[in-house]
């Protein structure tokens, strides 16, 4: 929204600059515009008879066609009145309000620029100073934009001078949070700003006793982060791979990042991940080792073969990796020991079983919060629910991406910006060509026969799949190579089916690329959730009801294995897919097709790819503890290999890829089926499904949960101070009806926030049509000044 | 330049290349970048003019690089609108800056300043004569560097045409920073394509 300086003009009395109005938004009628205009033409009026009359500033240039308000041709006292108009003061006058909080009109949310700059400067009198160059300098200062954008120019003076003083105090009258957001905002140099700050802050502190402990405590806080931040450069999350994806930002632009960017996120949250598990789950139990098993039949062998590795089986089978080392002991360690060291004074008792289950909770708890609160911040940045479409504007100048720095990128960022823009062009022009019946009859069966290939292509292998996996479990014992099958049958599936989605898209060939993008990302997730429903079907109902009849004495760590075989086996093929695959197609081609034009990455399939193996992640902590760490490591290799299959195959995409949308449409779709199905899928283990009795932490419970249930019992018995932790466990844990009043609460908000949102949209609505009006006003108030100045 | 919501400055001191004397009172959160940047930026100001750059700070020299060596950096050697950004961030408009200009200039253009302080430096860097409007001619100039002069003179007028149909909210045919600012507010890629990595 517009605003300007609001001049207090010196040669007027107080009680005329009192009278100035605090233009409120609450009423929106024209009238009031009208008014207000009225009441400023009184003024000019006397005005123009003490002002001496300008040199050159009067000549009218009448233009042909548009009445183009030439800057030059206004008199002074027409840009006063421009300048003090409704539109250009709004907001500026609310910080004078004593006590400090500017109030602002509605649908104005962000900070006004020059809402802190304090009492406005003087009119520069241009009596003096006649000259071209004096008259220019006059003009300046009557400019309807933020002095701060003139740094260097008159006004810039003007506040180093008088106007500080009023901007400290602004600055000291709101809290100390919100007045270095203010100060955050101001287009200031750095060492103006230091200053100020000072300024600020020492004042804040002799003011009160209170106020000094504040800055006090925040000072342990920030001391604190910068103690953590140095001493963990790998974990701030700033300095990871920083040159390297300063390159591929360099040469790709920010669509590619944001894969880069979403591993890295990826990343990050399965350290997080592994570091609770390990702290307090795979930790204690591996200074505790279990007992050898009774049944020598389990006994493993004691080397561990390459195969081994592969399938999870073997001595790894019975190691932290998987569920059934785990056992349902309480290990006790000594807290204190008397002198004599031979007895434990105080024993603490750590219950592995009840470790297991709340670690599992936590672990879920915590993702589940992270996860929540980024969407929620990215959501609102990337899909503006109030976006008016402004496309030729937005595109010009938000469309050049600064991080490009190689030549040819650059080159190809040109080509791509100018091949939008006209587009737009003859999408604005020709508006949306008509096409024959027989042309959209075409095109609708051709979009039909793409969608029915798709998902008869998704059906197709998810029954492949379905069926194997019965065929193998008819079978009997469950053994050898054919485990590898099923893993290898579904990462093949998930490394071909994009490509026949990639092929349909392209006879499709829908107008815009975004479209075309949904589609392709709709179909990718269709296949993914379709596969890993299949599978949960075969773990949940299959072996996990009937393990006796599979062979199975473990059926927790069956599934462990299966996992852990899916995510290397779906690695493998990534590897494989990235060095032959994009490789093989470059120098075909090349050599073949005879084409320059290196293949583009394909930034959907991947992110995508992302997103399935974290949901393998997430769903196999209940069943393979050490799983996280796999992840991680296969994480930081991927992250290397597709560096390097990027830089070498593949070139700077040529279709416009709106990262913004696209990065917080992946970490919703992190969020919203893959985190919460594997959310719910636990939740049901857990309660629902009954553990095996030969092996893991819940041997001898009828469900998991209720291991927990035993610990709160325990503790409640134990130490009775800590009653009120089971009966806030039985009563949130176990009673589903606060599940309902959190969703209660959860869908009042978010209408309360549409109703809301839907205000803001009206208001703004009427507030365009102000500003449009006064534009009118303005054209007509000129006319009538230049009328009255010619009379 | 953006600051921490912490009520006190702390000191930084730039310990490497034997940094001594005074030192740049440089609060490492304000600059919203990790530990070894306010080093890093330093250290890239001095290579570009070894010997014009002073190591010590003690007497705080006034010592401006020209234009001509800071669009030579990679970051901005094959921007098109590099002579601008560095003008935009200059106190005297001709692109000669100091390092306090220089650490402004990326901590302006990275990925944490606030979005209103990215729209007012874009608007200077878009505003080619330096009126405080984004007028036709403006433009033009814009869309020239912007499509490398692919697109035919005509087709530029159409677009900026179009550009500040949509964008002029007040009708006096340019914007205004206000117009700019409520243009871009909309644009959501906006924050991620204004940012250089250094």
């Amino acid at each position: 929204m517009a605003h300007s300086l609001s001049f207090n003009i010196e040669e007027r009395t107080d009680s005329e600059s009192d009278s100035n109005p605090d233009y409120e938004y609450d009423d929106l009628g024209v009238d009031e515009t009208a008014q207000n205009s009225l009441r400023l033409v009184e003024r000019p009026a006397v005005r123009t008879q003490r002002c001496p009359p300008p040199t050159h500033s009067d000549v009218l240039k009448e233009n042909s066609g548009a009445d183009s308000l030439q800057r030059n041709d206004l008199s002074p006292a027409t840009l006063w009145v421009l300048s003090s108009m409704p539109s250009r003061t709004a907001g500026s006058r609310s910080i004078y309000r004593p006590g400090g909080h500017s109030s602002q009109p509605h649908g104005q949310q962000r900070s006004r620029l020059n809402q802190d700059n304090g009492a406005p400067p003087k009119v520069p009198d241009l009596g003096k100073d006649r000259t071209e160059s004096g008259l220019e300098n006059f003009l300046n200062a009557f400019t309807e934009t933020t002095w701060q954008i003139h740094l260097g120019s008159v006004l810039s003076h003007f506040f180093f001078t008088g106007n500080r003083k009023k901007l400290l105090s602004n600055l000291r009258s709101l809290s100390v949070r919100e007045s270095m957001q203010k100060l955050r905002c101001m287009p200031l140099s750095l060492v103006e700003k230091i200053e100020i700050r000072q300024l600020a802050i020492r004042d804040v502190s002799k003011r009160s006793l209170i106020s000094r402990n504040v800055p006090c405590y925040s000072q342990c806080i920030h001391s604190f982060r910068s103690w953590c931040s140095r001493s963990l450069p790998v974990i701030s999350s700033l300095q990871l791979w920083h040159s390297a994806l300063k390159n591929l930002s360099g040469r790709f632009g920010t669509g590619v990042l944001s894969y880069f960017l979403f591993l890295r996120t990826l990343l990050l949250s399965n350290l997080l991940l592994f570091a609770i598990t390990g702290l307090f789950l795979i930790f204690p139990q591996a200074i505790n080792p279990p007992h050898l098993p009774d049944n020598p039949m389990d006994n493993p062998p004691d080397s561990l073969s390459n195969f081994d590795l592969l399938m999870g089986t073997g001595s790894l089978s019975q190691s932290l990796m998987f569920y059934g080392y785990y056992n349902g002991s309480i290990i006790g360690t000594c807290a204190a020991t008397s002198l004599s060291s031979t007895d434990c004074a105080q024993v603490m008792l750590y219950s592995i079983p009840a470790a297991y289950f709340l670690t599992t909770i936590i672990t879920f708890f915590a993702i589940c919060i992270i996860l929540v609160y980024r969407v929620s911040t990215t959501f609102g940045r990337s899909f503006h629910i109030l976006e008016a479409p402004r496309m030729m504007a937005v595109k010009v100048f938000s469309s050049w991406d600064f991080k490009v720095n190689k030549k040819s990128s650059v080159k190809l960022q040109s080509k791509k910006i100018s091949t939008q823009l006209r587009e737009l062009l003859s999408d604005a022009i020709g508006g949306e060509s008509e096409k024959s019946w027989t042309q959209r009859l075409f095109r609708l069966a051709v979009r039909l026969i793409a969608w029915t290939v798709s998902l008869a292509s998704i059906i197709g292998c998810t029954l492949g799949v379905h069926s194997m996996s019965e065929a193998h479990l008819t079978k009997g014992k469950l053994g050898g190579f054919d485990l590898l099958l099923m893993a290898v049958l579904v990462s093949a599936c998930n490394l071909l089916l994009p490509s026949i989605f990639n092929l349909c898209a392209w006879v499709e060939d829908r107008d815009s690329p975004g479209d075309q993008v949904y589609v392709s990302i709709f179909r990718n997730l269709l296949l993914k959730v379709c596969m890993v429903g299949a599978l949960c079907f075969r773990w949940l109902k299959r072996i996990a009801m009937e393990p006796e009849s599979h062979g199975l004495q473990c059926w927790e760590s069956f599934v462990g294995q299966e996992l852990y075989r899916l995510l290397l086996v779906d690695f493998v093929f990534t590897a494989l897919h990235t060095f032959l695959g994009e490789f093989l197609w470059r120098l075909f081609s090349r050599q073949l097709l005879k084409q320059r034009r290196k293949p583009g990455f394909d930034i959907a399939r991947n992110v995508l790819e992302l997103i399935y193996g974290q949901t393998l992640t997430w769903f196999g902590v209940l069943f393979a503890p050490l799983l996280p760490a796999v992840q991680i490591i296969k994480l930081i290799v991927l992250f290397y290999l597709k560096k390097s299959g990027v830089l070498l195959n593949c070139q700077a995409p040529r279709k416009p890829w709106r990262a913004n949308q696209m990065s917080s449409l992946f970490l919703f779709l992190l969020c919203f089926p893959s985190f919460a199905g594997v959310a719910v899928t636990v939740a049901y283990t857990m309660w629902m499904v009954k553990p095996s009795r030969g092996c893991g932490p819940f041997r001898n419970l009828n469900k998991m949960s209720e291991s927990g249930h035993l610990w709160a019992q325990q503790q409640r018995n134990s130490h009775l101070s800590l009653s009120w932790l089971y009966w806030t466990y039985t009563y949130l844990v176990e009673k589903p009806g606060v599940l309902f009043l959190a969703s209660g609460v959860f869908l009042i908000v978010i209408y309360f926030k549409t109703q809301v949102a839907d205000g803001q949209r009206r208001i703004i609505s009427l507030l365009e049509k102000q500003i449009a009006n006064e534009g009118k006003d303005k054209e007509f108030l000129i006319r009538r000044l230049k009328d009255l100045s010619k009379a | 330049m953006p600051f921490p919501e912490e009520s006190r400055l702390s000191v930084v001191r730039l310990r490497s290349q034997g940094f001594s004397g005074k030192r740049w009172v440089i609060n490492k959160q304000s600059l919203r970048m990790n530990n070894s940047m306010p080093t890093r930026l330093h250290g890239r100001y001095h290579e570009l003019a070894p010997h014009l750059v002073p190591m010590d700070y003690t007497n705080d020299p006034d010592c401006k690089l020209p234009l001509a060596l800071i669009v030579n950096m990679p970051e901005l050697k094959e921007n098109p609108f590099r002579n601008r950004i560095v003008e935009a961030f200059s106190e005297d408009g001709m692109g000669n800056l100091s390092f306090n200009e220089f650490v402004d200039m990326f901590s302006v253009l990275s990925e944490t300043a606030p979005r209103e302080l990215k729209a007012i430096y874009a608007f200077k860097i878009y505003d080619f004569n330096v009126d405080n409007f984004l007028c036709k001619e403006d433009l033009e100039k814009t869309l020239n560097k912007l499509t490398k002069e692919e697109l035919t003179p005509e087709e530029v007028d159409l677009v900026c045409e179009k550009t500040i149909e949509e964008a002029d909210l007040d009708g006096d045919n340019k914007l205004s920073f206000a117009d700019f600012e409520n243009m871009i507010s909309r644009a959501p890629d906006f924050l991620s394509t204004f940012h250089i990595r250094i």
